[in-house]
């Protein structure tokens, strides 16, 4: 490899010192932490540069140089660095995207870390989330329920009962509601299901749906029981069935929904609750829209499944208990909530969900509070093997089986019986 | 009698133009879409009847595409890595493909060749981690040069196959008869073969050129600090979860993207047509 090193090294002529990667440690021992953001959206990029900025002036000694990410491509950017001992010192991910990285042993053990304060101040049910085989690998911050944006002059017009957090519609009377609303054109709901697993994973916990079962041996297995059944059915009469829903929409990402949503087109669109950014900014003048709560299972079960945004640290990071003050301090209860606001997403934090910026009416945001009580770990993001499952088994099975190409015997025996060899593959 | 024939023609000419017509209304779409929601304010983006001019055309995406993103440092970094990667691309495959077209029996030319087939068969998350891990030791993670060498390494087998196929077409003869003329082999190779390789060697440093200008993987892969991304890396901070776009300031972004390739593929389309011409006469 040496001499590989001194071959290569002339032919990279002046260009390599003008190129070279910076030291991390400057002069005076001021030591540099590198945070790689995801944030995208203009107010979330902006408040997390403010944040770094007043971190960076109130610490002269531990500089953090924020880099902007790209959800685009990240897992693959973020293994080869690792890989390669080049990762950031402060990483911005998903939990469903950081089980590989945390068994692999990529991202530093957090438990011993963090300070008692940011611990106390996320619920266990959300540590859940970023915990992967006994460790804590990444902090949750950020979530989004799903929910019902809804056209408000069409909901009153077909008298149809307004449901909130208190008392939600359940799946039969959103199915009843989606008849009501369905005439004239409109169809009473529009689902987006180009990535139809999660949806459909995250709002079966609603009735008791659970897909993925870990034995004693802590391995996982597929079943597809009647409580994994009912959502997916519901979905399927209405598209094939009763027509209350758009089949145009089955290929769709959110957005595509929405200038049908805003054209009278469709009535309801099941969406990630930061949508509603979208909608404000697109919505034509004088839009009259609300976010309802997402249908409720037996006993008003209002539970579903969410995959919480973290910031993890690298492994390799020489400097974890630094980039652990930076954590601890970019996720005060204020700042999450700047951070929550510019991602039109919830914080995880009890303290910033209590903030009265989040518990207004305006744009739903009261809604999308009540809900977090019942937000759960989505139930893959612990399971390994289940990208695979997802991209090769579940994704066409249930899209063939919305689209009515497949029953649900045969649905139920893809997700299952090919579900199953994927898995164990992983579990060996 | 003679008036079918005339007709007939003049049909099949109008139906080649009409399928011409077609082709470029099929290539031209995506790009006139582009400019259409370039120019739209976010409402009349999330319109149910979208049309192709603008009710309100606005620079707004354009400025906040500015005010966002590093738009022209991005752009220089990558006007940087294409043009030096095209560039050296062409240096390094303009000799060797003459060698291999006039020599495309011996065991060497056949061995390139097969390289040639065998290096397109891997794709890029393959090669990405042994080519970090490389990177790293030379130093050259993070930096332009690693890229622009990345590059090269990438786009040199297919500019060899290119311009090996524009060098056998230069005919053996005329060098010759320089030589009969009292030119060298050196001289013989600049003054006669060369410019009749003109239009290829455009032609492949126009590919070098765009295939880097558009490489996403290797970049964001192997470049960390922001001063150094790259068009294609800053493109996709306007990209969100699950697809979600701010698809004003995109657009306005990737049509200011689109725009060097198409200034450079006016400036030397001459080059390659003149040059083709050229070699025509000549043989």
């Amino acid at each position: 490899m040496r001499r590989r090193t001194l071959l290569a090294a002339p032919a990279a002529g002046a260009l390599l010192s003008a190129c070279a990667p910076e030291r991390r440690r400057g002069a005076g021992g001021r030591i540099t932490l590198r945070f790689q953001s995801l944030a995208w959206q203009r107010e979330s990029v902006a408040a997390n540069k403010q944040l770094v900025a007043e971190w960076n002036a109130a610490h002269p000694d531990i500089r953090v140089e924020y880099v902007q990410g790209s959800w685009d491509g990240v897992h693959d950017q973020l293994l080869t660095s690792f890989e390669g001992g080049e990762a950031p010192d402060i990483i911005h991910d998903a939990t469903d995207d950081l089980a590989d990285f945390a068994y692999g042993g990529y991202l530093a053990d957090l438990t011993d870390l963090l300070p008692q304060r940011l611990k106390a101040e996320i619920p266990p049910r959300t540590w859940q989330t970023a915990t992967f085989g006994g460790g804590v690998h990444g902090v949750p911050f950020l979530q989004e329920p799903r929910v019902l944006i809804a056209n408000r002059t069409l909901l009153q017009r077909a008298r149809v009962r307004i449901p909130g957090p208190e008392r939600p519609w359940s799946w039969a009377e959103f199915e009843d509601a989606a008849h009501k609303l369905t005439r004239d054109g409109t169809y009473g709901v529009a689902w987006p299901l180009k990535e139809p697993v999660s949806a459909t994973l995250n709002l079966s916990l609603s009735t008791g749906g659970k897909v993925f079962h870990r034995g004693a041996d802590d391995k996982v297995t597929v079943r597809f029981d009647a409580a994994d059944q009912r959502v997916p059915r519901v979905i399927h009469d209405q598209l094939g069935g009763d027509r209350t829903a758009a089949r145009t929409t089955l290929g769709m990402g959110g957005s595509d929904t929405l200038p049908g949503f805003f054209g009278g087109k469709y009535a309801m669109v099941p969406l990630g609750f930061s949508y509603r950014q979208q909608i404000v900014q697109q919505a034509p003048e004088g839009f009259a829209w609300t976010v309802l709560p997402s249908p409720a299972g037996p006993g008003g079960d209002q539970r579903q499944g969410v995959s919480p945004q973290t910031l993890s640290i690298a492994a390799d990071s020489p400097y974890q208990r630094e980039a652990a003050r930076f954590i601890d301090f970019f996720l005060r209860p204020p700042h999450m909530v700047r951070l929550a606001r510019g991602d039109w997403m919830l914080p995880t934090g009890r303290t910033a969900l209590r903030d009265p910026a989040l518990r207004t009416r305006r744009h739903g945001w009261a809604t999308g509070t009540a809900l977090a009580g019942q937000l759960r770990p989505a139930p893959a993001q612990t399971v390994r093997g289940y990208p695979e499952w997802k991209d090769k088994v579940a994704t066409p099975a249930l899209q063939e089986y919305y689209s009515g190409a497949i029953g649900m015997g045969e649905l139920r025996d893809r997700l299952v019986d090919d579900g199953n060899l994927v898995l164990a593959r992983y579990q060996r | 009698m003679s008036r079918r024939p005339t007709a007939r023609r003049r049909a099949a000419r109008t139906g080649q133009y009409l399928a011409l017509l077609g082709y470029l209304v099929f290539l031209a779409f995506p790009l006139l879409w582009l400019v259409s929601t370039a120019f739209k304010p976010p409402r009349e983006l999330a319109s149910l009847h979208p049309g192709w001019i603008p009710d309100h055309p606005t620079l707004g995406n354009f400025r906040q595409a500015f005010e966002e993103q590093p738009l022209l440092r991005s752009a220089g970094n990558s006007l940087i890595a294409s043009l030096a990667a095209a560039v050296i691309t062409v240096v390094i495959a303009t000799p060797m493909a003459y060698v291999m077209a006039r020599h495309h029996r011996s065991r060497l030319s056949r061995a390139a060749t097969g390289w040639i087939v065998v290096s397109q068969a891997f794709p890029f998350v393959l090669v990405i981690i042994p080519l970090f891990l490389v990177l790293k030791e030379v130093r050259l993670i993070d930096s332009l040069a690693g890229l622009i060498m990345v590059y090269v390494v990438w786009s040199l087998p297919f500019a060899l196959w290119m311009l090996a196929g524009y060098a056998r077409a230069v005919p053996r003869e005329l060098e010759e008869a320089a030589a009969v003329d009292g030119a060298g082999r050196l001289r013989a190779l600049v003054s006669v073969t060369v410019p009749l390789l003109t239009p290829g060697i455009v032609a492949t440093a126009l590919f070098a050129f765009i295939t880097a200008w558009n490489e996403f993987f290797f970049a964001l892969v192997l470049l960390k600090s922001p001063r150094k991304q790259t068009m294609p890396i800053i493109l996709t901070h306007f990209i969100g979860t699950e697809g979600v776009a701010d698809l004003g300031p995109l657009a306005a972004a990737s049509l200011l993207a689109t725009l060097p390739s198409l200034v450079l593929f006016a400036i030397i389309q001459r080059r390659i047509t003149s040059g083709t011409l050229a070699g025509a006469v000549k043989h």
